[in-house]
Formats: structure tokens, sequence, C-alpha cells
């Protein structure tokens, strides 16, 4: 059976939702490992438990976050060694992918991004050119690298629950010699919505807010949603450059996305148009969003947001 | 200071993009120089400037790989303010994954010799994947610093800002190193008569794989550690319902969302 390695980069206290995915893709294909970096809680411990996990490796050394990817690289490619994986999976995040980037050259591993779903065989299956074809890839060495993007799992515990066995990996000597230093580490304010990434609904405020992004969020809260935006929207400074989403911010595919004083640019849609539903609110019945949306409104975001969060919260009672 | 910066010439995504190439690799009629690696080549001008520019023999040398069009990405970043060019092409290139194409890119820079920094963009326009800036400083041994969204060099050090999503980073390396710059980084230059007509004087130097030591066996399909199998097109999105608000267009939305079962 196929040794799959999943990396777990810092889950604190409890294991995000896009891990989970993860553990759950393992493990249909094959026998699972996880390559830990960071503290490894009580909660984490239990979680990889119930999701079928064989073996836990964690680092000889504790300062693989002093630098930019490149020791993490190295650790997990030893741990890949040790658990002799035929597969590795790590999150699509822009460190996930620079860590599956240099892991690939380490081991003379194919390396696939963006992956929604792996067959038994190991092709890794993604959606290309902002959303315009849909693509069968595989790694056409005895490692492949996969890098999974968040939503495309469902999270499920082992029917069987599993006591890990715990191991150590030595980072290899030199690692970090020719690594870029990290020296200051500012934490950003948690929103307390979801994670724009991997949350199932997404309310998203462009230009025609207006500065005013609280109709936005109240719509987004009443959904229990995350909060996006335009690029026009974050460099104004309404909003975090956190929440956009496009071609140069973040790729999200919830059910439902909310497209709120949107135009509907290339490099807009190119994040958001494999949303499965999208509704959008904008004052301009030839905005482009609209060619794209599944329920279009004409009409003032001021008026239609408010009005729809209030019924929510009436329907919800 | 020498700078690389290397500039992707990738189907213009203005227009319907295709992957009927042989091995579903893209059309590449309708090719621009990939956006976001203007900003690339913004940073390495603000650079080269801030120590006089090239009559201080400072280069900004616009690297590109790819086939005979690719030369169109070099053009316009010798219009935009490139020093010189070089244009990396040999038949047995076509259909390199990241692997196999920063394999070149990394032989190409060795080729350069001498170099302080390699500048690339984000990520490509077409492949997206964001792979070739780290695996190029992995093959090259030099510091990565990616994602910069600020960039300060001074004497051998630089100094960088990298956004992650929980925190926000200041970066260090020592020079030489590879950089990827996002497009938070500065606002590029759009190219003017005067650099129109200096670019028809500066050199663009094409080189093959035989120049810069490279077997074509480890690049190309051949050479290549992934492969596409299948590639189909998704058919469009179509537009569903429009309605103008005639001041229940809230309520009627939250209609459709039970009606979709997304409440
Ligand atoms: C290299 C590069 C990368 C980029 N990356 C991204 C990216 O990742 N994400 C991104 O979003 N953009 C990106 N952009 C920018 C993109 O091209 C657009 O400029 C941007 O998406 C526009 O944002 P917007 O739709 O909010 O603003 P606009 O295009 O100005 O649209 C505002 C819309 O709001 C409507 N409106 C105004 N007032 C109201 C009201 N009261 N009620 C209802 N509707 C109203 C208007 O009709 C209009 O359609 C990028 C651009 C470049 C060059
Ligand atoms: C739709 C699609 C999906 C793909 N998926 C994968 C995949 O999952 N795995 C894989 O290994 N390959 C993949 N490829 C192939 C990959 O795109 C090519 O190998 C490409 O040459 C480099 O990757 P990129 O375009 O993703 O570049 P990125 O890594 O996104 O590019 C980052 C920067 O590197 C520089 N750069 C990249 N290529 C060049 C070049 N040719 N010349 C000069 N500078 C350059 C530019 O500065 C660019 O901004 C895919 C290609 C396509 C079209």
């Amino acid at each position: 059976m196929a040794k799959v390695l999943v990396f777990i980069d810092n889950p604190g206290a409890s294991l995000k939702k896009s891990s989970l995915e993860l553990l759950t893709l393992a493990r249909s294909l094959g026998e699972s490992a996880v390559a830990l970096n960071g503290e490894l809680s009580d909660g984490v411990a239990a979680a990889f438990g119930e999701y079928g996990v064989g073996t836990v490796i964690r680092p000889s050394t504790d300062d693989l976050d002093d630098f930019l990817v490149a020791p993490k690289a190295a650790y997990l490619a030893a741990a890949a060694e040790a658990a002799g994986a035929g597969i590795v999976l790590l999150d699509n995040s822009p460190e996930g992918k620079e860590i599956a980037a240099r892991l690939g050259i380490r081991l003379n591993a194919g390396v696939i991004t963006d992956v929604v779903a792996v067959d038994a065989d190991g092709t890794g299956h993604k959606s290309v050119l902002a959303g315009s074809y849909n693509t069968a890839c595989k790694a056409t060495t005895p490692v492949s690298v996969l890098t999974l993007k968040a939503n495309n799992v469902t999270p499920e515990p082992a029917a069987a629950p599993t006591t890990p066995e715990a191991a150590t990996v030595e980072v290899p000597a030199g690692s970090s010699t020719a690594a870029a230093r990290i020296t200051a580490r500012e934490q950003k304010v948690a929103t307390g919505r979801p994670d724009l990434t991997d949350a199932r609904i997404v309310v998203a405020g462009g230009r025609g807010m207006d500065g005013d992004f609280g109709p936005v969020e109240e719509l987004a809260d009443a959904l229990g949603a995350a909060v996006g935006a335009s690029r026009a929207a974050t460099d104004a400074g309404w909003i975090s450059h956190d929440a956009q989403v496009g071609q140069t911010g973040k790729t999200v595919s919830p059910q439902l996305y909310i497209s709120a004083g949107i135009s509907g640019a290339i490099q807009q849609k190119a994040g958001m148009q494999t949303s499965k539903v999208i509704v959008a609110i904008n004052k301009d019945a030839e905005s482009p969003v609209f060619e794209i949306a599944d329920f279009g409104i004409v009409g003032d975001v001021f008026d239609v947001l408010p009005q729809a969060a209030a019924e929510i919260k009436k329907r919800k009672g | 200071m020498k700078i690389v910066v290397l500039v992707k010439h990738v189907p213009d995504a203005q227009f319907d993009r295709h992957l009927n190439g042989e091995g579903f690799t893209t059309d590449r009629d309708e090719s621009i120089l990939s956006e976001l690696d203007e900003y690339a080549l913004e940073a390495a001008l603000q650079l080269a400037e801030a120590r006089g520019g090239s009559k201080a023999g400072n280069q900004v040398i616009a690297l590109s790989m790819g086939p005979a069009g690719a030369v169109n990405a070099i053009k316009k970043s010798l219009q935009i303010g490139a020093t010189e060019g070089v244009h990396l092409t040999d038949d047995a290139l076509a259909g390199s994954d990241a692997a196999a194409t920063s394999l070149a890119l990394a032989a190409a820079v060795r080729h350069l010799g001498d170099v302080d920094l390699v500048i690339t963009g984000m990520a490509s326009t077409d492949g997206e994947t964001s792979l070739v800036p780290a695996q190029l400083a992995e093959r090259l041994g030099l510091p990565q610093v990616t994602f910069a969204s600020s960039l300060e060099v001074d004497g051998g050090r630089l100094t960088a800002r990298r956004d992650a999503d929980t925190s926000s980073e200041t970066v260090e390396a020592t020079l030489p190193a590879v950089v990827s710059v996002t497009d938070q980084i500065n606002e590029p230059r759009y190219p003017n008569f005067k650099g129109i007509i200096a670019a028809k004087r500066k050199s663009i130097t094409t080189l093959s794989l035989a120049d810069i030591g490279v077997d074509p066996a480890q690049v190309g399909f051949s050479g290549s550690w992934t492969t596409v199998t299948n590639a189909e097109q998704r058919p469009p999105r179509t537009a569903g319902t429009i309605i103008t608000d005639e001041g229940d267009a809230g309520i009627k939305l939250v209609d459709f969302l039970a009606a979709q079962k997304l409440l």
C-alpha cells in the first residue's frame, strides 16, 4: 500500500479544516503519516489518532520557523525518505506551494499545485486558466508532491482510530545556512470570522462599498460567512489586503460567493469563478460580473445588503 | 549591481486561452509579457536607479525562456528600462514543467555570472504555480525571499516584508539572492517614447541549451517530472436570473438562498 506523508505546519491548539481534508485524502490513498512542525498539543494529537494517522514525525530542531521555507523543505524531504513516502501532500497556501517546490527538487519529484482531487494512482486533478479547463496531471517520478486546495474533500474521521507512533527526523545539517532569516513577525489580529480560503460562504465588497464595509460584514455575520474584497477595496485601505480575492489575492471556491459593488474584472474573476453559486449586486446592469452570476440584482448595495441581512436574522429567529 | 529579472511570455488573459498545444500546452498566439513580471522589473529598475543607473555600471538583464515569440516579452522589458535582454530558446525546452524550467533558468543565471539578485514575479499568469522562484533558489543554493511586498538593499544585505496569512514578516538575507515580488511592492511604469527608441539600441543575446551546458534530455517533455494526461474545456459560466431592485431585492435574495438551501 502506498505511503502518504502529510505536512502539517504549526497547527496550534486544533487542526484547521484544510488539515483534516489532507488527512482524509491521505488515508484514502494509502497508509498515512504526518510530518509535523511546531508544538503538538493534546487536541491535535487526538485528532491525528481519530483520522487514522500511523506515525507522527517531528523535526530534531525547533528553529525551522526562524527561516524562510528552505529548512522546512529540507526537514520534509528527510521525513519523506524516512517514511518511504510515495506521495507527499501539503496545503495549497503560498508557503505550502513553496515548500512543495523545494521538496520536489530535493526528492527529484514532480510537483502538482492547486489539486482538487487525487486518483488512486496519484493523478491530480486541477482547474487551470481561471477555471476554463479541467486537467489531469501526473508526476512521472517515484514520489509525487501534491498541494491540495481547501474545500474539495469532506473531512471524515477514520472508521478505526489509531494510536500514532512517534518518530523524530534529523533536520539535515546546513539546511539553514543559505536561507533567508525571519527577523520579526507581527501577528495579525484575528477577525473571528471563518477563514477566507476554506469558508463555505464568502461575502465580498468592492469599490461600490465607498469606504464602508459595514453592510458587507453585517451580511457575512448573518450568514456565518468570510469577508472578501476586490483589489480596489483593499488598495483603498477599506479592508485588510488579506481579504483580497483574485489573481494576486486568494482563490476561493465556496458554496456561495456574494459579490457586492464589484465590477468583475478578469483578475477578480480569476479568484472566484469556480464558486458553486455566485450572487452579484451592482447598480450597473452592464457590469461584467452579471455574465457569471447565477442570481444578479441591479441595485444599490446600501439598500440590498442591509435588507437581506435583516431578513436572514428574522428567518433564523 | 547586476540584477537578472525573469520575464515570462504568456497568453493574454484578455482573450480566451486554450490548452491545444502539444501535450496540452498553452496556445501562444496573442501572448504578452506576464503582467506580474512588470512589478519585478520595476523593483529592479528602482534598485539600479538608486545606485546611479546604467551609467554607474548597474545592469538590469531581462531573461526569458520560451519559443521565438518570447523575444517580445524581452523587447517590452527593454522599452520599460531593462539594460539588456537574454533569450533562452531551444526546441528541446518545449513542454518543460516547473522543475525543468527552473533547471534551465538556473543554468542560464549561472552562465551570466556574478549576479547579485534574481528578481521574479509572484506567479506567472498562465501556469500560476509560483514554483519556479523557490525551485530556482533551491537549485542555485541561494537565499529565497519570496512574495516580497517591500524590498531594500543595503550593501550586501537585503530586507523585505512578506505578508503571510496570520502574520506579517520581516525577512533578511545576504546577496546574492532570489527574490519574488508581489503586486503590492510598487506601481510599474509604462514604456515612454524615449524608452521605445532607446530599446532599439539595446542588445538581446540568444542562448541555446548547449550554450548554458544543459543536456536536452533533462528538460522539455522528456525531462519533466510531471505530465498532463488530459485537459477538458469547462463550459463557460452562464448568466442566471437578473432582477432589478424594486425595493424588495434583499428579500428576493434571501428567497433565492433558501431555495438553493444555502441558508
Ligand atoms: C496585476 C494586477 C493584479 C490584480 N489582481 C486583482 C485581484 O487579485 N483581485 C481583484 O479584485 N482585482 C485585481 N486587480 C484589479 C482589477 O483589474 C480591477 O481593477 C478591480 O478588481 C476593480 O475592483 P472593483 O470591481 O471593486 O472596482 P470597480 O471596477 O471600480 O467597480 C466598482 C463597481 O461597483 C459598482 N457600484 C458602485 N457603487 C455602487 C452601489 N452603491 N451599489 C451597487 N454597485 C455599486 C459599480 O457599478 C462598479 O461596477 C488586479 C489588477 C492588476 C493590474
Ligand atoms: C495551466 C498550467 C498548469 C501547470 N501546472 C503545473 C504544475 O502543477 N506543476 C509543474 O511542475 N508545472 C506546471 N505547469 C508548467 C509550468 O507552468 C511551466 O513549467 C512554466 O514554465 C513555469 O511555471 P509557472 O508558469 O507556473 O511559473 P511560476 O512559478 O508561477 O512563475 C513565477 C515567476 O518565475 C518566472 N518565470 C517562470 N517561467 C519563466 C520563463 N519561462 N521565463 C522567464 N521567467 C519565468 C517569472 O518571473 C514568473 O513571474 C503548468 C502549466 C500550465 C499552463
